[in-house]
């Protein structure tokens, strides 16, 4: 069996879910919810020490969800694990529900940090890193960011702050799928040279395709390896992965969800019977 | 006449003798805030985050989540405006417990000028859940205060003031976290005050006695929760209020003041408070009668709202 079956199946868990809880809900975010399946895979599945026994742990690693509109993607991970049912799923985005429209700490079961405002999970998890040197903890930060958010000014200050205080503990992710809301990156705010940009800014940078696991794992490694110096993985990614109607298509980003035939392809294509 | 910043900072410092869980937060103005006394006695316990307001509140809210309570400091506008959604995403809504101490309040601020004025904090940081305003009249009030706001969980905004201040109490007083503090007693009229409009309205009040006129004084340093107590005592008590704030007159104390007197039993209120403008360079003092927030202005103020009794 390759040794990445086991993340290859929980992949496939999270697109089935993704796809579940968007029709559910009849909006969110499909497209840059599936494109980071794979990094969120391999953080749960195989990188951190988090599960529902250890949530009061002050050692146990974090996750923080800085591009906060994939919620899909984390509710779906975090059911995986067991922090709360997939009935959860149906009452996505619902008055009565648990699982809000951005990850939400106070109110979901496993959510560390009530993120979507784009730039505060990344400061945040920055503050964790730090919280966690200062009472000599050796457990570690991950952060997923999305490359839209990149624009936001909090990110580079955040950025100047993890290396000056040479948080290494810390390990952010970009989702580099080209898109944000309105388009590509490159026709907002173009972000290249990204990699020269982290590099200026004193992080080690590591470019990794966001979908193949052994890359992925070759890159947390080497962030675990390094001391002095926090860590930037840029993984590149494809927005709407797996479904192939929506891969690179902007629409798919936000308030969107496969109805009909789509829904039916989409299911079908993440290997999944149907809804019930 | 006591610096309130110094006060500030050696405050903090004594307190960082007798309990360590709390660190200090800076954007590059410890010299403003009073917090260079801190970084030079308690350096371990001060982290420098460079002018990142943004970030720096952010990342607080990290720091809280590890156990160690963040108190965050910089000047007050940039802390009710600059990095207003993060207190509010960050600190406020998840309910950390992250201490924001904001110094240069108001025209008091002096010669900056009105880029550095925050004449709109309160209501700001009023308007957000979970948040506890509190602003102390003078420096022995702030250095009462700090230990039961250090032991009172969550989110909370610290108005600090800049200039000096003459003393309003004495070692003797005794002060209730929560309570609106009476100052004077008097029958006419109620003169709540905040800050460093508080010695000013113990003047007015005095000079009002001499011409025959009787009035309550009270120290409204608790912001939110408000002290709705006194307040409805004294709109019943005396039947008339006049509001005294280094605030802009919209949403401050007296516009917190007229929401529980209006609900409960209303009676003419007065507000004294900066009238809708932006401020401009001078000294505090000078300012302070230019926008008309002097002794006088106050007295004035109590024999307008005392005819419509």
């Amino acid at each position: 069996m390759d040794q990445y079956q086991e993340l290859v199946n929980f992949a496939a868990e999270l697109r089935k879910s993704i796809i579940t809880m968007n029709c559910y809900a009849g909006s969110g975010h499909p497209g840059g919810s599936l494109s980071c399946v794979e990094i969120v895979s391999y953080l749960f599945a195989k990188e951190m020490s988090f599960s529902p026994t250890n949530m009061d742990d002050p050692c146990r690693d974090r996750f923080i969800l800085s591009k906060g509109h994939s919620c899909l993607t984390l509710y779906a991970a975090l059911a995986e694990k067991g922090f709360f049912s997939q009935e959860e799923f149906k009452k996505l985005r619902h008055a009565d529900g648990m699982l809000q429209g951005h990850p939400d700490r106070v109110k979901t079961p496993g959510v560390e940090f009530n993120s979507g405002s784009l730039g505060q999970g990344f400061s945040f998890a920055l503050g964790c890193a730090l919280g966690a040197k200062r009472a000599g903890r050796d457990n570690r930060t991950y952060v997923l960011l999305g490359d839209g958010e990149l624009n936001e000014g909090q990110i580079w200050e955040g950025c100047m702050f993890g290396a000056h205080h040479k948080l290494d503990n810390i390990v952010a992710l970009v989702d580099y799928n080209k898109f944000q809301s309105d388009d590509l990156n490159e026709n907002i705010t173009a972000l290249e040279p990204l990699s020269d940009k982290f590099k200026a800014f004193g992080w080690q940078v590591i470019e990794i395709d966001g979908h193949d696991f052994r890359e992925i794992e070759n890159a947390l490694q080497r962030a675990r390896t390094t001391a002095g110096k926090p860590t930037m993985i840029i993984a590149h990614t494809v927005k709407g992965k797996g479904i192939s109607y929506m891969e690179n298509v902007p629409k798919w980003h936000g308030s969107l969800c496969p109805t009909g035939e789509e829904r039916e392809c989409a299911l079908r294509e993440c290997g999944c019977g149907g809804l019930e | 006449m006591q610096n309130m910043r110094d006060e500030f900072g050696k405050a903090l410092v004594e307190l960082a003798a007798i309990r360590d869980d709390f660190v200090v937060l800076d954007a590059d103005v410890a010299g403003g805030t009073g917090t260079y006394h801190f970084r030079e006695a308690c350096p371990d316990r001060f982290i420098q985050c460079g002018i990142a307001e943004q970030n720096m509140f952010s990342m607080a809210a990290g720091l809280a989540e590890s156990g160690v309570i963040p108190i965050v400091t910089c000047y007050a506008v940039f802390a009710s405006m600059r990095a207003l959604e993060q207190a509010r995403n960050s600190i406020a809504y998840p309910d950390f417990n992250v201490k924001i101490a904001a110094s240069h309040l108001g025209l008091d601020v002096g010669p900056d000028g009105a880029t550095h004025q925050a004449l709109e904090d309160i209501a700001i940081y009023r308007a957000i859940p979970n948040m506890t305003v509190v602003s102390p009249a003078d420096p022995l009030e702030m250095r009462a205060m700090l230990p039961h706001l250090l032991d009172s969980h969550g989110p909370l905004y610290l108005r600090t003031g800049r200039s000096p201040l003459p003393d309003v109490f004495d070692a003797s007083t005794r002060f209730e976290p929560g309570k609106a503090q009476v100052l004077a007693e008097g029958e006419d009229c109620t003169i709540m005050a905040v800050g460093v409009m508080v010695h000013r309205a113990v003047q007015a009040a005095e000079k009002l006695k001499e011409a025959g006129i009787f009035c309550r004084v009270l120290n409204m340093s608790w912001l939110k929760p408000m002290d709705e107590e006194a307040v409805i005592k004294a709109a019943k008590e005396t039947g008339a209020v006049v509001t005294c704030e280094d605030h802009n007159k919209y949403g401050g104390l007296g516009g917190a003041v007229m929401e529980i007197v209006c609900e409960n039993h209303p009676v003419p209120v007065q507000r004294v408070a900066v009238d809708d403008v932006f401020g401009s360079s001078g000294e505090p003092e000078d300012l302070a009668r230019e926008y008309g927030l002097m002794p006088d202005d106050i007295a004035a103020a109590v024999r307008k709202v005392l005819k419509r009794k």
